[in-house]
């Protein structure tokens, strides 16, 4: 993964909140200048005990670790595949009757749901790593999906939980797709946000799959082209396992009910797995974007990170996330990412624990004076819904445009320092 | 593998769990239920000396058995944490069925063989792999053979002699086995009654002799004087196996040696900044601990392992920390725990270290 690591120059002094010899930085800028992000929030010095603060909180969870997490995971990988397994048969059986086939449905998607969000999410974030276990190792695990865990991995755990919310290197930021903050330049296609969120929802699984193979980067030079045939047929192999195993396996084992019911049984298997797929890709596509796109959440210019410490990078997560507040099943459900402000802190912990980080983090919140956003799933995806209509509208500032000729030049003269810089 | 388990473990079915391995479903039904994962239920716990025990144990259907000399890594959970150490088998593989034993002696700094020792209890279930490694009885065995061991290298050699028994082996078998003392002796009583007409056993203590011993201090070219072999396997700490490599060397033999020693790797907590020894066990590289993170230091010697972030975040850096401690060096918490996943970026070590890179 070296290659899209930015270049780490020695000769700068690195700032931390830890006084430790040797954590590197994410963001290294070429000048000494030191990051401003939350500086309209608090000192510097605030910035570092605030930092340390969060580190204190964080290793106070991983000192807690034990049976109980281990337990846990277990239970919800346990009712996961139970669900699965009677989703499957309930579908196969749903041929005889539609109550069937419909309990099947859901209890598939459910099962897909929790295994994506609660289980995979999580454990490829190494929170379980701890454990030892192979079964649910970062390394290891696959997922029940179309994008590969791998490039999902780099695109997510690194690039997005790095440099959250920085403009030109969280690539999440309305994923090349639409336009859901201010300083994201705007495009004719961005009048369309509305219905190609609509349409990302649905097809949510392939949308991740797509990004993860980062085709823009390989277009604009920045990937060689070996990594890029290398991520598409990791894709193409992964997306092959999972239609053949939802789309063929299934349905033909369904066949065996045609001298039943009549030719169509494999058929209704096919479009209950289908439907279960689509569930789940409604949801998780909901609570991811409650997670980062409601108004109020910050964005971030890469010079503003450049050097920053490590209580910044703390505050950056803070106001580059949003909660939801809910019932504890619906916390489960969304895999914790409802409290996505705890996940950004600390993405390695288990997921279980950000209910009680949260109130912790809260005290901490309100101590510095600071905005915690969090509301309820229909306030946070209003906002979202209102913030990409609001940003489909074509900005009167010509600088907001990117296809004005001012933008243009602009764009032009970065080209030319940076061929200066090189050279 | 049972025509059952080889059904589980096969490609239509795992096209039907996939993503997933079939055991991800079948652990679930019972941990001992898996297709391809080797586990076993603990059926007894034997004290052989004050610090060493024999575990037996039942593997479950996934087990393909072993041969004399090999070893298992051996798996426990204590605490949702599974512990991994590898020790070697001691039965005979004459035996069927999937019972068989391992004896181990507790390591001060052992966390899993003082576990064994002190704490397993018949009815847990531990967490094994196939047997492994080529220090093993050859098919045909030849007609002279010399067992040497040295402490509680006895163990993979116990094996061997106790198969060729099983098996009414009719060849010449020399079994020259080193303990500190009687008391500190592995299978005591069964070396007692062990010598026959084609098995000689002599037994040295290095430390508290006995009156009549026929040899006596640590291993020399002498005491092997007179004892010929078309083969000989020496297990033990590595000064022994030295000492046995040189002196075949020396009188030209080494082709007729077979060796085996036991790492224990040393984990001392309060090492010095910048001390010892790490090693890269995937690469077979090493280099002298600078002192700056773990990563950064692979990338010094040349390796190019993956990471992100370099801040401890992603998780794209973590590979296996076979042994030794490292410092977390933004917490200063210090991580001593054999075979455990660590994100090398944010990890210096402490003293020796071997990471899986």
């Amino acid at each position: 993964m070296s290659r899209s690591h930015p270049r780490i120059r020695n000769s700068v002094t690195q700032y931390d909140a830890s006084g430790h010899n040797q954590a590197p930085l994410p963001l290294v800028g070429a000048s000494d200048q030191r990051a401003t992000v939350g500086l309209s929030y608090m000192t510097y010095e605030q910035l570092d005990e605030f930092g340390t603060e969060l580190d204190a909180i964080r290793q106070r969870v991983l000192d807690d670790l034990g049976q109980a997490d281990a337990n846990y995971i277990r239970r919800v990988i346990r009712v996961q595949q139970g669900a699965e397994v009677l989703g499957r048969i309930a579908i196969l059986a749903g041929v005889f009757n539609l109550w069937v086939l419909g309990a099947g449905v859901v209890l598939l998607g459910l099962s897909k749901i929790l295994e994506n969000m609660e289980i995979g999410h999580n454990v490829m974030h190494g929170q379980y790593d701890w454990m030892n276990d192979p079964m649910i190792d970062g390394r290891r695990y696959e997922w029940d999906n179309v994008a590969p865990a791998q490039d999902w991995k780099h695109g997510h755990n690194f690039l997005h939980h790095t440099y959250t919310n920085i403009h030109g290197k969280d690539r999440d930021i309305g994923y090349g797709l639409l336009r859901i903050d201010e300083d994201q330049l705007w495009y004719p296609n961005h009048r369309f946000n509305l219905p190609l969120a609509f349409l990302l929802m649905l097809f949510f699984e392939w949308g991740v799959m797509y990004h993860g193979i980062e085709l823009d980067e390989y277009l604009s030079g920045k990937m060689s082209k070996d990594e890029f045939t290398t991520r598409k047929r990791r894709a193409y192999a992964k997306v092959r396992r999972q239609l053949f195993k939802d789309y063929v396996l299934y349905p033909v084992i369904a066949c065996a009910l045609i001298p039943f019911v009549g030719w169509w049984a494999p058929l209704a298997v096919l479009g209950a797995t289908f439907v279960a797929n689509i569930i789940r890709n409604i949801w998780t596509f909901l609570i991811i974007f409650c997670g980062h796109f409601p108004a109020e959440v910050e964005s971030f210019a890469e010079e503003d990170a450049e050097n920053e410490s490590r209580g910044q990078w703390y505050l950056r997560q803070l106001l580059g996330s949003a909660n939801i507040s809910g019932s504890r099943a619906f916390h489960v459900l969304s895999g914790n990412l409802s409290h996505q402000i705890e996940h950004h802190l600390f993405p390695d912990i288990p997921a279980r624990r950000y209910p009680a980080v949260a109130r912790e983090v809260k005290v901490l919140v309100a101590r510095y004076g600071l905005h915690y956003n969090t509301g309820r799933m229909s306030k946070q995806l209003w906002s979202v819904a209102s913030q990409l209509a609001s940003y489909s509208r074509k900005p009167s500032d010509p600088y907001k445009q990117g296809k004005s000729p001012e933008n243009k030049a602009l764009r032009r003269a970065k080209r030319e320092r940076e061929l200066q810089n090189v050279a | 593998m049972g025509v059952i388990r080889t059904a589980l473990a096969s490609a239509p079915v795992r096209a039907l769990t996939s993503p997933h391995h079939p055991d991800h479903y079948l652990e679930r039904i019972h941990p001992l239920a898996t297709a391809e994962a080797v586990r076993a239920r603990v059926v007894d716990v034997r004290r052989e000396t004050g610090d060493a025990s024999t575990v037996e144990l039942r593997a479950n259907g996934a087990w393909s058995g072993f041969k004399p000399g090999q070893h298992v890594q051996f798996g426990v959970e204590v605490d949702g944490t599974r512990k991994v150490r590898v020790f070697s088998v001691s039965s005979s593989a004459a035996r069927s069925g999937r019972r068989f034993t391992l004896s181990v002696k507790a390591h001060p700094d052992g966390y899993v063989s003082q576990f064994l020792h002190n704490e397993l209890k018949p009815g847990t279930i531990v967490y094994l792999s196939q047997a492994e490694g080529e220090f093993v009885l050859p098919d045909e065995v030849p007609e002279r053979l010399l067992l040497i061991s040295g402490g509680s290298g006895i163990t993979p050699v116990m094996s061997m002699i106790r198969t060729l028994k099983d098996r009414g082996h009719t060849g010449h078998v020399t079994f020259l086995h080193y303990a500190r003392s009687r008391n500190d002796e592995m299978f005591t009583d069964e070396l007692d009654a062990l010598a026959s007409d084609n098995i000689d056993v002599i037994r040295v203590y290095t430390r508290e002799p006995e009156a009549d011993a026929s040899l006596s201090g640590r291993f020399t070219l002498d005491h092997i004087d007179g004892i010929d072999s078309d083969l000989t396997f020496v297990c033990g700490p590595a000064g022994l196996i030295a000492t046995v490599r040189d002196s075949y060397a020396e009188i030209g033999a080494s082709d007729r040696l077979r060796m085996e020693y036991f790492k224990v790797p040393s984990v001392d907590l309060d090492a010095a900044d910048a001390t010892g020894t790490i090693s890269f066990d995937s690469s077979q590289t090493e280099a002298t601990n600078s002192g700056a993170t773990i990563l950064e230091q692979a990338e010094a010697a040349g390796l190019k392992p993956d990471f992100g972030c370099r801040m401890g975040v992603c998780n794209t850096c973590a590979v296996k920390k076979l042994s030794g401690a490292v410092r977390h060096v933004v917490t200063g918490e210090i991580c001593a725990n054999t075979d455990e996943t660590i994100k090398v970026c944010v990890q210096v070590p402490v003293g020796d270290v071997a990471v899986a890179l």
